[in-house]
């Protein structure tokens, strides 16, 4: 025992530390059963669920996938969940890039103002979110008036319920999950790269595309895997500004469970859903990866 | 910066641009919590804006909304059960992986993390269907248990990355010195991570109040929640009411922005 506790000094600190941690693996075995009961588990039996054949659950077989490829307009709702994340991910790229950019070159006092604008949106409740984009798409809300006002147009115009009203509050919503993830990149980009790029005579459209955005994809990578996963599911948004005009994913598999009760079919486009949301995912993660094998060369 | 002496059709451009964006940007975030917050005021009984006449009106109503106080009641007190389980899991998961850069240490981490990608949609669903198999009536816990798994996320990623500020040397020296365990994470690893752990504290109660996806398939009759029954009222009658509430909850939202910005430098933990 003494003998074992003077090697380990004699060992010095590494060792200590070493057996420190050997002991705090146990520290995540409440969480890691946790998650093995109430997450894998669940997840499995879905998989298990989508395999019966019919609505009752008697029998076995891959008719649920096979009906879901089967029909076009299956594969329209996913098709359409899936691009409605790639539009809003752009767009939201588009706007928050430059509102990350402009954090990183303003003062102090002004950081804490533009961090409060953008964090409120991510802290306020979606369903309120949602709401304040009814106010204003609608039939009597500022848009319109403001087109019936300037004379732009002659009735109100109809723009809840349609797809560009559907983006523009997706885009939003989720601007605060591309903006963050930026604005940490971009406050570690080395100052010294781009005023080298200045003083060798790039303008600063070319020190942008040569310098500042190569340097970031990483948070780009990040930011834009963040917005995509929460647009293409965002139920609520979807739901209420898309209306019923438009179905995309997640109101389908609502719709099948609890209005239907298919369970098997509303597991199987879940599973259908989730592989490829993953896969979306999946393949920004190489992005990432080959951007970040970019940054050191 | 040799543009700032001489400047440049291209720097003018430059700025021009990335000004007017980061501007519409800022507009696109502020004005919606802006209209709602004007909105609510109104003296009319439709969502027109700018209102015709301001009332408190609206607010007044919210005093015999029974319905909308018990579903608030109930958001409060899952929210409240979410975060105390969350913190204690995730601090305690954060502990064992933070200082590991073994192979089950980055798989437990992408496990843990999985519900912030995974449609959460999916995940209710299939808790629904675990919790129906197991042969479980839907409950205020069973509520609770889809909350905690897509809210531990939020405090594990906070903890982890205030973790990997703690030196590590900090530990070494203070265990040299003779302290023991529980001594060394009460006085030199809390201290540290304690605004980490906060502010996912803070975040986990948001995300749970706020949820939708689970609550959609997890909440039966007695256990209604605040998102739901919101979205409900936005769905059937675009009740004013709804938006006192969003006025109620963006006040609330702003006031605890301002207290945990100051307690735990919530900005900072975010990033």
């Amino acid at each position: 025992m003494t003998a074992a506790a003077i090697t380990a000094g004699l060992a010095g600190p590494a060792t200590a530390a070493r057996t420190r941690i050997g002991r705090e693996w146990t520290l995540a075995l409440p969480l890691a059963a946790f998650f093995a009961v109430f997450f894998v588990t669940p997840l499995l039996l879905l998989v298990a669920v989508s395999l019966f054949a019919d609505a009752e659950m008697t029998r076995f077989g891959l008719d649920q996938y096979v009906r879901f490829f089967g029909d076009a307009f299956n594969l329209a709702v996913l098709g359409s969940t899936l691009y409605l994340g790639v539009k809003v991910t752009a767009l939201t790229l588009l706007f928050g890039y430059p509102l990350a950019w402009l954090y990183t070159r303003s003062g102090p006092r002004m950081q804490s103002a533009l961090i409060l604008v953008i964090i409120l949106p991510l802290l306020t409740s979606v369903v309120v979110r949602t709401f304040a984009w009814i106010v204003i798409l609608g039939r009597d809300g500022i848009v319109n008036t403001l087109l019936l006002s300037l004379g732009l147009a002659e009735t109100p115009l109809r723009l809840l319920y349609t797809e560009g009203g559907l983006v523009a509050a997706l885009v939003q919503v989720q601007m605060p999950l591309m903006v963050l993830p930026l604005i940490t990149t971009l406050s570690r980009l080395d100052p010294n790269l781009l005023d080298a790029s200045a003083a060798l005579g790039a303008g600063p459209w070319r020190g942008f595309w040569k310098v500042t955005l190569p340097l970031s994809l990483p948070g780009i990578v990040a930011g834009c895997l963040l917005t995509y996963a929460a647009s293409v599911t965002a139920f609520i948004t979807q739901s209420l500004v898309g209306g019923g005009q438009m179905l995309f994913m997640p109101q389908y598999i609502y719709q099948q469970t609890i209005t239907l009760h298919n369970w098997p079919f509303a597991a199987a486009i879940s599973i259908v859903f989730m592989v490829s949301v993953l896969g979306v995912v999946m393949l920004f993660n190489l992005l990432g990866r080959a951007s970040k094998g970019y940054v050191h060369a | 910066m040799p543009d700032m002496q001489r400047p440049t059709l291209g720097s003018a451009s430059f700025g021009l641009v990335m000004g007017t964006l980061a501007g519409a940007a800022l507009l696109l975030l502020a004005a919606p919590t802006l209209v709602v917050l004007v909105t609510s005021f109104t003296d009319g009984y439709s969502l027109k804006f700018p209102p015709p006449a301001y009332s408190l009106r609206w607010y007044a109503s919210l005093i015999d909304a029974w319905q909308l106080q018990d579903a608030a009641l109930v958001s409060l007190k899952l929210g409240a059960v979410v975060t105390a389980v969350s913190v204690v899991l995730g601090t305690a998961a954060a502990l064992a992986i933070g200082r590991s850069r073994r192979a089950w240490a980055r798989g437990l981490d992408a496990l843990f993390m999985s519900p912030l990608v995974l449609p959460a949609l999916a995940f209710g669903l299939a808790s629904l269907v675990f919790f129906s198999t197991a042969g479980v009536e839907l409950s205020f816990l069973t509520l609770a248990v889809g909350h905690i798994v897509v809210s531990v996320p939020y405090v594990l990623r906070t903890t982890l990355a205030s973790l990997a500020q703690l030196d590590p040397a900090l530990l070494e020296s203070s265990e040299s010195l003779g302290a023991g365990r529980f001594y060394t994470f009460r006085r030199v690893t809390l201290p540290t991570i304690r605004n980490g752990i906060g502010a996912g504290a803070f975040i986990a109660f948001m995300s749970s109040f706020d949820n939708i996806p689970v609550s959609l398939f997890m909440a039966d009759a007695r256990n209604e929640v605040l998102p739901i029954r919101m979205w409900q009222i936005l769905e059937n009658s675009l009740d004013v009411r709804a938006a006192a509430v969003s006025g109620v909850l963006i006040a609330v939202t702003v006031l605890a922005m301002v207290v945990m910005e100051r307690v735990a430098g919530l900005s900072r933990q975010l990033r």
